[in-house]
């Protein structure tokens, strides 16, 4: 690329010629969406009444969409040709906050760290961007649970948002059925999603790659399904409603006590405001995600995590070894299993209302997707690509149609940018201490 | 048993579109060994386009049936194929050489796009169809119960074994088959050959993405209506077809498809409507499980 722009300098009729190579280039791309456009773009098929079918034409929309094609191909392709390749800038920064030991990721850790505690009481945060926090940190728990089963064990799961609704559920359940209130059921959403990891773990042993993807993305329908089809238990389509909220330590947040209970607001004499118990889950599910982090982050220093990262290196190797594969992907599955559990059990609680739409391939391919944008292995990376994939659609709620299409569109485009994800470094979890020192001075 | 061969016929025609889909998903696998993810969506744009075609048809006043139909028939062929080699051009072309998870999540990205698109572009409503063909042969009768053959579901069976004889001797005779052919058993190798290896991938697309036109041409004539979310179960259950068939092969994708239609057609026969999709992907499990290189397939094996 470099030789060829720098010969075309030299050379006027050389340059020339490139610049119409180019041109055809754009001509080319701007025929394609001409074509690609015509038929689905051209024609518009609308109700005309009585179950017949109208169309109408809007080949405006058509020439708009060649000639965007045809200008963004051309930009494209100049701006290829005038920046030659290199490292950019960028990439150095988010290299360098991809290996978790430098400075600049230390001080990046910490600062999104106070960032996030005084998130709910800067002077600009409302009710609606505590909320968005939230969200942001159910999401950013699910992707460091997945990232143990795709980036450190290596296992493909498409099917995660099965183990999600498993926690959500069995939190409804029990509190609907028996009672139990947010606290006491969230270990038991954790242990039965880890149950159905483990269970649905055994028949996927022998698969890999793409083969184990489809798979778990048929078990995650099968659960879906179920939950919509067995009405008694599970409500079918309408779900389970007035799931209860957590309380501080058994003072719960309400504007008037039940019998015999005093709330949080009384007990610290404090006016009532709505907002608290949004505050406070905000933090709760902080507070668990940062538990999360530390877990997951020690788990890799285990023998267990070792083994995980092992299996996702060489299986044969392994076995070679002396690791026995079995139980290696059946503990990545269980943990994996259990934080989508507590996730889901949050997430449960926050709405207070759950249903089977909640929990369709589309959300389990946006928690995978947080995981591969964020570079698979990296726990900064998936807080990255978690706040970008998240907000993302929230932001663009004011083209609220066209969001899903813009989601889309982004995974496509920084799949194409960074094809290892945001932050793709992996550090080696052990060294030999003679090797390091000459590893670290070139 | 009057009971019996009418579900058997439904199986049939059901299973020939599936088979249709399952074989874009087992050429594309048996070449770059990736799922294409998008591929369900091709199949509801092919059915889209199909509906679209037919209603300017009507405009333009063609009113003989079969001469709308080749037409039908060829334009969206057409016009899918070239959706088919979009998404390879933009989903994987830029991501070979990356890691595998890569061109995954961009394809899962273009059938989230590609959903949205059509979504926004045509409306959320189902699109509704008169039927075009009707009428058919009463095959048997018992007890007030006729085993009914229709000429549409004749039509459907007869067009894919056409379809899928002439697949066969493209792949089988062609110059075109041979690069393919090359390229599932080495890509490397067939490069340094001279098999320009992007063009067979990018045809290879393009047939997948012009057989899943077929099929949703198909749908759109055998159920009437046609929606925007069509796209992922029948996605779904045309990759069980191709891995119950085994992956890689063309008659195994076209009689896992069979196998999968009389499944379904079966269970929701004699057993629950509502389970039926577990049903196939109870299917999946257990082939991957007891047989994973399916019933045709061959043993892949483990280089280390």
């Amino acid at each position: 690329m470099t030789a060829a722009s720098g010969l075309a300098a030299e050379n006027p009729a050389r340059a020339s010629a490139d610049w119409v190579a180019e041109l055809k280039d754009a001509g080319l791309a701007a025929l394609a969406a001409t074509l690609l456009a015509l038929p689905l773009m051209g024609f518009q098929t609308y109700d005309v009444g009585g179950g017949a079918l109208g169309v109408r034409t809007r080949f405006d929309w058509v020439a708009v969409a060649a000639a965007a094609v045809f200008a963004g191909r051309l930009m494209l392709r100049i701006c290829h040709r005038l920046t030659p390749r290199r490292e950019s800038r960028s990439d150095g920064i988010l290299a360098s906050l991809a290996a978790s030991t430098s400075r600049l990721a230390m001080q990046a850790t910490l600062a999104g760290l106070v960032f996030a505690v005084a998130l709910p009481f800067l002077p600009f945060s409302s009710r609606y961007l505590t909320d968005l926090g939230t969200t942001v940190l159910i999401y950013v728990m699910l992707g460091w649970g997945l990232n143990v089963v795709v980036g450190l064990a290596g296992l493909l799961d498409l099917g995660y948002v099965a183990f999600y609704a498993v926690g959500a559920y069995t939190f409804a359940l029990l509190a609907r059925d028996l009672g139990l209130t947010f606290w006491e059921a969230l270990p038991f959403s954790g242990l039965i999603a880890a149950g159905f990891g483990v269970v649905l773990g055994f028949p996927v042993l022998r698969l890999r790659g793409d083969y184990l993807a489809i798979v778990t993305l048929g078990f995650g329908e099968i659960i879906r399904i179920v939950l919509l089809n067995w009405s008694p238990v599970t409500g079918g389509p309408n779900g389970i409603s007035d799931i209860p909220r957590p309380s501080f330590f058994g003072l719960p947040f309400a504007r008037s006590a039940p019998e015999g209970c005093t709330t949080f607001h009384q007990f610290f004499g404090i006016e009532f405001a709505p907002d608290q118990r949004v505050v406070f889950l905000y933090f709760v599910i902080l507070a668990l995600a940062l538990v999360t982090n530390l877990f997951t982050l020690r788990l890799r220093k285990l023998p267990i995590g070792r083994a995980w990262e092992a299996l996702r290196e060489d299986e044969v190797a392994c076995r070679a070894l002396g690791i026995n594969p079995t139980n290696v992907k059946l503990s990545a599955f269980g943990i994996g299993a259990m934080l989508g559990g507590f996730a889901g059990c949050l997430f449960a609680t926050r709405q207070g209302f759950i249903s089977p739409e909640s929990f369709t391939f589309t959300e389990s391919a946006t928690i995978l997707a947080i995981v591969v944008l964020g570079g698979a292995g990296s726990q900064i990376g998936v807080v990255l690509a978690a706040i970008l994939l998240v907000s993302l659609p929230e932001l663009g709620r004011t083209f609220a149609e066209f969001r899903m299409l813009l989601f889309g569109a982004a995974m496509v485009a920084i799949m194409a940018w960074r094809p290892r994800g945001l932050l793709a470094h992996r550090d080696p979890s052990l060294r030999l201490a003679a090797h390091s020192k000459q590893g670290l001075s070139p | 048993m009057a009971y019996f061969l009418q579900q058997l016929i439904n199986g049939l025609t059901l299973g020939s579109i599936y088979g249709l889909i399952a074989i874009g998903y087992t050429m594309v696998y048996g070449i770059i060994g990736m799922i294409n993810f998008a591929h369900g969506e091709i199949y509801m744009i092919g059915a889209f386009i199909s509906i679209i075609a037919l209603l300017v048809l009507g405009l333009a006043g063609v009113t003989c049936v079969p001469l709308a139909l080749a037409l039908v028939l060829l334009t969206t062929m057409f016009f899918t194929s070239i959706y088919g080699w979009a998404v390879e051009r933009v989903a994987y072309r830029p991501l070979r050489g990356s890691p595998r998870l890569a061109p995954l999540i961009s394809a899962i990205g273009t059938s989230i796009f590609l959903l949205n698109y059509v979504q926004i572009l045509q409306g959320a409503r189902g699109k509704p169809m008169p039927p075009l063909i009707q009428g058919g042969f009463t095959l048997y009768e018992s007890g007030g119960f006729s085993v009914r053959l229709s000429y549409l579901q004749l039509l459907i069976i007869l067009v894919t074994l056409a379809l899928m004889a002439g697949f066969t001797t493209v792949i089988a005779t062609t110059s075109l088959g041979r690069a393919q052919r090359a390229c599932e058993q080495d890509i490397g190798m067939a490069a340094l050959l001279g098999v320009d290896v992007d063009r067979v991938i990018s045809t290879t697309f393009m047939m997948g993405a012009a057989l899943a036109a077929v099929a949703g041409l198909m749908v759109t004539l055998y159920y009437g209506v046609v929606d925007f979310f069509i796209g992922f179960l029948a996605g779904v259950k045309a990759f069980t077809a191709a891995v119950l068939g085994g992956i890689g092969s063309l008659p195994g994708a076209m009689l896992g498809g069979i196998l999968i239609g009389l499944i379904e057609a079966f269970w929701s026969g004699y057993f629950t409507v509502e389970y039926k999709d577990v049903s196939v992907f109870a299917v999946l499990i257990l082939v991957l499980v007891f047989r994973p290189t399916g019933l045709l397939g061959r043993p892949e094996l483990e280089k280390v």
